[in-house]
């Protein structure tokens, strides 16, 4: 195939076909073994620096946030991050964890942009190259498909492409310009999910974004729910099971876990809390100090949810809309 | 009834740019709350395509962000990412709805960065949706809430969406669907089209109040201008009563 072009993008994260097979066949157990454990103990045994980073989430909503506190919390460090995100990446990038980012949007929707995101990149503290969202949810899905890249009509044309590392060739078959997106392998993919059993058998309710092709592309998959349900049960509904036990390496159980964001048809978005924090990330000591509360304050996601007080997250769920 | 501020405004002009029966890929904000007015008021079976998944919501309540559980509530289908975006590749979607940080004479926007890429002056959120959303729509539609010299420029920082790109044919030889395009820009001036030979911005009409010269002179690059420029029908009595009564009650937006 003719290269017509080639994005001027750093590839951080180089598509290892061979390699990923490989992880997956010696790591991935089979068994019917508890993978539950505290968050504490997943971040520890399963994020290492230096690794390459994903939480699946949209905006504020099923964010993996307890997790992404812990990993804060245990300080791992040159983290690379796919985002697509927003109060889990401010958080990683204020407490400076993160070297590069494959970015396709990373803002507060209505409320405007990111004080923190500002602040990583024009200094040229972190590296970026940009992405469309189908573009980088597409990486995700060559990776789920085990192939090394995936051709898109995405971006062509424009310089979304120029600066990320996708290629313009000419499609064999048909001629015409397609641009190709190399495949996005995670070292570690966060997701926060409605309920799993206590072997990693996952399920979301509403819509999954791109939870379905992250839990697939990722090496080692850390699963936080907010109920563990027993296995009889959750296996008389297989159709809702979107990530299967076998792709899982650890459950975490955490009630709120979203908190401050949303989780649907369980409780809204806190955004009193998000306002306040959206007000004192313009300022690098106020944002310190926010971190030093309800980051570094609480030892585990218990002790934040106390801190946060259950009276707050009983009125949130009562605030969710029904069906 | 006859008070009523800009954005009260762009909303009812976008509404009214939103057909029944066809799908609109709206993003954040105002496209929200012109899709929530436009199936209130002509387009009962608007669909609406939120890229996290969420299609043909009800809309009954209004969405904070494009993934929230308002943008599937008492939907079509609530699936995920690829599903929308797979779905707008194939040309099933008609109108895209996006707003933009800059926007040029032939539709393309940015969203990404002011000055240089890296490190640049002002980090901006990044294309997001859009760049799908303009790639693939067969219409797209951008709403930009200021039009001043600094935001309808010469030449972008970044081209994050792809409009009509350096002119005629130039979409295609990208490699971008044929027949696809910007088709209308919402401002608070007025409302521009694309002239169908040279593919540039042209004014269509403008605002109660605004004179042509206002747009030509709000404009960095070189405004066409329609024989005849029609004036824009203020908000009406009842879309207003609906905007603020159904479709935005807690004053979230307007």
């Amino acid at each position: 195939m003719e290269v017509l072009e080639s994005g001027l993008g750093e590839l951080f994260q180089k598509p290892d076909v061979w390699g990923f097979r490989e992880w997956v066949h010696k790591h991935k157990d089979k068994t019917l073994t508890s993978k539950l454990m505290s968050e504490q103990e997943a971040v520890t045994k399963f994020v290492k620096d230096g690794d390459y980073l994903g939480t699946e989430l949209y905006g504020t909503v099923r964010a993996p946030m307890s997790l992404t506190r812990e990993v804060i919390r245990q300080g791992r460090k040159h983290l690379k991050l796919a985002g697509q995100g927003i109060h889990e990446i401010d958080l990683l990038l204020a407490a400076d964890l993160v070297d590069t980012l494959d970015i396709t949007y990373i803002a507060w929707e209505v409320y405007g942009i990111s004080s923190i995101l500002r602040r990583a990149v024009e200094s040229g503290r972190v590296k970026t190259a940009d992405w469309s969202n189908g573009a980088i949810t597409w990486r995700f899905k060559a990776a789920a498909m085990g192939v090394p890249f995936i051709p898109t009509l995405s971006m062509l044309g424009t310089d979304t492409l120029k600066y990320s590392s996708a290629k313009v060739v000419k499609c064999p078959f048909t001629g015409q310009k397609v641009a190709l997106l190399p495949a996005l392998f995670l070292d570690v993919g966060l997701i926060h999910v409605h309920r799993a059993d206590k072997f990693g058998n996952c399920q979301i309710d509403g819509i999954s974004g791109f939870a379905f092709e992250l839990a697939r592309a990722s090496k080692k998959l850390i699963v936080s729910t907010e109920e563990i349900i027993d296995t009889e049960e959750i296996r008389k509904y297989p159709e809702h099971t979107i990530i299967p036990y076998f792709l899982v390496d650890a459950v975490v159980h955490a009630p709120f876990g979203s908190h401050p964001g949303e989780m649907c048809y369980m409780y809204w978005r806190d955004e009193e809390h998000l306002m306040s924090f959206l007000e004192e990330s313009k300022d690098p000591a106020k944002t310190k100090a926010y971190l030093d509360k309800y980051v570094y304050g609480p030892k585990n996601h218990d002790e934040y949810i106390k801190l946060v007080g259950i009276d707050r997250l009983k009125k949130l769920q009562s605030m969710i809309g029904g069906r | 009834m006859s008070d009523y501020n800009e954005t009260e405004f762009l909303i009812c002009i976008a509404a009214r740019l939103m057909a029944d029966k066809t799908v609109a890929f709206v993003g954040t904000g105002i496209p929200m709350l012109a899709a929530s007015l436009a199936k209130k008021m002509h387009a009962p079976d608007l669909i609406v395509a939120f890229e996290f998944g969420g299609t043909g919501a009800s809309l009954e309540k209004l969405p904070l962000g494009v993934g929230d559980s308002r943008t599937f509530h008492k939907a079509v289908v609530a699936i995920g990412i690829c599903d929308t975006m797979e779905t707008a590749q194939r040309g099933f979607i008609e109108y895209g709805f996006l707003g933009g940080a800059q926007i040029d004479m032939y539709g393309n926007l940015n969203t990404t960065v002011i000055g240089k890429y890296w490190p640049p002056k002002v980090r901006l959120p990044g294309s997001g949706g859009a760049n799908d959303v303009g790639s693939h729509c067969w219409k797209l539609i951008s709403i930009m809430r200021q039009h001043d010299s600094k935001r309808f420029v010469k030449k972008l920082d970044f081209l994050t969406t792809p409009g009509y790109l350096t002119g005629p044919g130039s979409r295609e030889e990208a490699g971008l669907p044929p027949n696809t395009g910007p088709y209308r820009v919402v401002s608070n001036l007025g409302l521009m089209a694309f002239d169908e030979k040279s593919k540039r911005m042209m004014l269509l009409a403008t605002n109660p109040g605004v004179t042509t010269e206002q747009v030509i002179q709000n404009s960095e690059f070189e405004m066409l201008i329609a024989d005849k420029v029609g004036i824009n029908e203020p908000p009406t009595d009842k879309e207003l009563k609906i905007l603020r009564e159904n479709v935005d009650p807690d004053k979230l937006y307007i």
